[in-house]
């Protein structure tokens, strides 16, 4: 008995940690598909709205909730920019080109962060701060379970955009065929635009959440999740929306079991196992889109 | 209606269009014929706005349109039906006519418009919920034009409409092309199929490597021996 209570906390501490993947994974994933490009700078953007977490909370008189909020804004407007200054002038240039600047400008946040705060950890207040709840005799983390309802609570939101609103039928559009896309009148640069806001503002909150049971950010905070999200939008099926949803949330059960059964320090190895075991597989993730074409 | 003047495009250092001009008038069908890699499908996608070119002057209804881009010129009444339909595979057949009317803000136009289409194309009403991807050729090339009409464009660009498909859809499609025209579409229209595409164009040019080699009526051009022999099959 005792074990299986560990273990259902186990599975209930993965689902969480593979909620704040799963986020991240979306971003990943949304970018790739509508703008044909992996934008490893993705994870540190978590890290840009982790130290704006910590800064406005440090600053007397502003509760949580505005700090999140001001993550979210300042994410978003982090996320169009790089968009805008980074990647647009490269729309019709060589993949190689776009995915090696993806990774200059991950690097150069990096830098700017260890330039401004230095590479000393940042204190992070937590923005949840919940007591554990018990359900049928099991001690579950209170905060685990606010993740996981909020992932969930995103997910549908995000579902509703896209099948239901103009813009999210418009971003459709685009990942299937750009130049068709335009025949419809959609603003192809526009609808980029919009992705790479709707990308950060989830890294933000991913952010957010991530740090919240962390407690420190530094420099290097968003580059080892940001790399193992792109692995679980890889597992799921990149440029799928469904596929990142289970990439994360797989991702962060297995990370989480292997700690508790196996070892913590072959966690991450695991994790990476699986990619490879995935891939091998089914080359296009678990539920990567098959092409369905009759000409 | 659409007036081409001394259009050039590069492809990187390939002279893809050597200055050619021609123009359509409100209520024909002219046809652009050529050969494989003539410049046929660079001329449309020109106009529409998908490529850029380099110099020239291109005027639709007496606005300067060369450097706008696609879904601008859209939005100005020119509907271009690309070459291989490029319909919204994974999208249902309903999606894809609501793409069509994106840039309509109207919804009882965009009602009107749909249930035109229904009617026009009743193997679409059939299979309204169905993935596009899942159509057959010729459904496709319905869908691909329904989508274009969807808002109600003043003139339509169409890349062969007749590939890949067998003998008696294309004729379907011809008499639907016809009877878009018959209602008052201008088209413009690109076919490997030339004997088809003349026999219901008003007028015609011919496109060789990238230049017009000759242009006139469409059934003095069907009886033009170099044209036939060249184009028509003997």
């Amino acid at each position: 008995m005792k074990e299986f209570i560990t273990f259902i906390q186990q599975l209930i501490n993965g689902l969480s940690l593979g909620s704040v993947y799963a986020l991240m994974a979306l971003g990943y994933t949304m970018v790739y598909g509508i703008a044909k490009m992996l934008n490893f700078a993705h994870g540190d953007i978590i890290m840009v709205g982790a130290y704006t977490v910590s800064i406005v909370c440090s600053i007397a008189g502003f509760s949580p909730m505005a700090a999140v909020l001001a993550s979210i804004v300042v994410c978003t407007a982090l996320g169009v920019t790089i968009e805008k200054i980074a990647y647009k002038p490269l729309r019709n240039a060589s993949p190689l080109a776009v995915l090696i600047t993806a990774i200059g400008v991950s690097y150069f946040l990096q830098s700017v962060a260890l330039l401004i705060f230095g590479s000393k950890a940042r204190k992070v207040q937590s923005v949840l701060n919940l007591e554990s709840v018990k359900i049928g005799g099991v001690d579950l983390s209170g905060v685990a379970l606010v993740i996981i309802f909020i992932t969930i609570l995103i997910m549908i939101l995000l579902t509703l955009f896209i099948k239901c609103t103009k813009v999210g039928k418009a971003m459709l559009a685009v990942s299937e065929d750009r130049g068709a896309a335009q025949l419809m009148g959609i603003n192809v640069n526009a609808t980029i635009s919009m992705t790479f806001a709707i990308g950060s503002a989830l890294a933000a909150i991913a952010g957010v959440l991530f740090v919240s049971s962390y407690g420190y950010v530094d420099p290097y905070t968003g580059a080892l999740p940001g790399i193992k999200t792109f692995v679980a939008a890889v597992i799921g099926g990149i440029g799928s929306i469904p596929g990142a949803m289970f990439g994360g949330i797989v991702l962060g059960i297995i990370e989480s079991l292997s700690k508790a059964y196996i070892s913590t320090d072959l966690a991450d190895a695991i994790v990476f196992g699986v990619l490879i075991v995935v891939l091998l597989f089914k080359p296009a993730g678990m539920l990567g889109k098959k092409k369905i074409t009759k000409v | 209606m659409l007036k081409v003047k001394d259009l050039n495009v590069f492809y990187g250092a390939i002279h893809a269009l050597k200055g050619i001009s021609f123009e359509v008038n409100q209520g024909e069908i002219v046809s652009l014929i050529g050969a494989n890699g003539a410049g046929k499908t660079t001329t449309l996608h020109s106009v529409s706005g998908l490529i850029k070119s380099s110099s020239g002057l291109v005027e639709f209804m007496g606005k300067n349109i060369t450097n706008m881009t696609a879904d601008k010129i859209v939005k100005v009444g020119l509907g271009h039906i690309p070459e291989g339909r490029r319909v919204f595979q994974n999208l249902t057949v309903h999606e894809n006519l609501e793409l069509g009317a994106f840039a309509v803000k109207d919804k009882n136009f965009i009602k009107n418009e749909y249930d035109k289409i229904m009617t026009l194309f009743p193997r679409l009403k059939e299979r309204r919920k169905q993935l596009a991807g899942t159509l057959s050729g010729g459904e496709q090339q319905m869908l691909a034009m329904g989508r274009a009409l969807m808002s109600n464009p003043k003139m339509l660009l169409l890349d062969e409409p007749s590939m890949g498909l067998a003998p008696i859809i294309v004729k379907s499609i011809f008499d639907i092309i016809k009877a878009c025209n018959d209602e008052g579409m201008t088209i413009l229209l690109v076919e490997q199929n030339a004997k088809m595409a003349l026999s219901i164009s008003d007028r015609a040019y011919v496109l060789e490597t990238g230049k017009i080699s000759m242009e006139g009526n469409a059934s003095e051009l069907l009886n033009d021996e170099n044209v036939k022999k060249a184009y028509l099959g003997g």
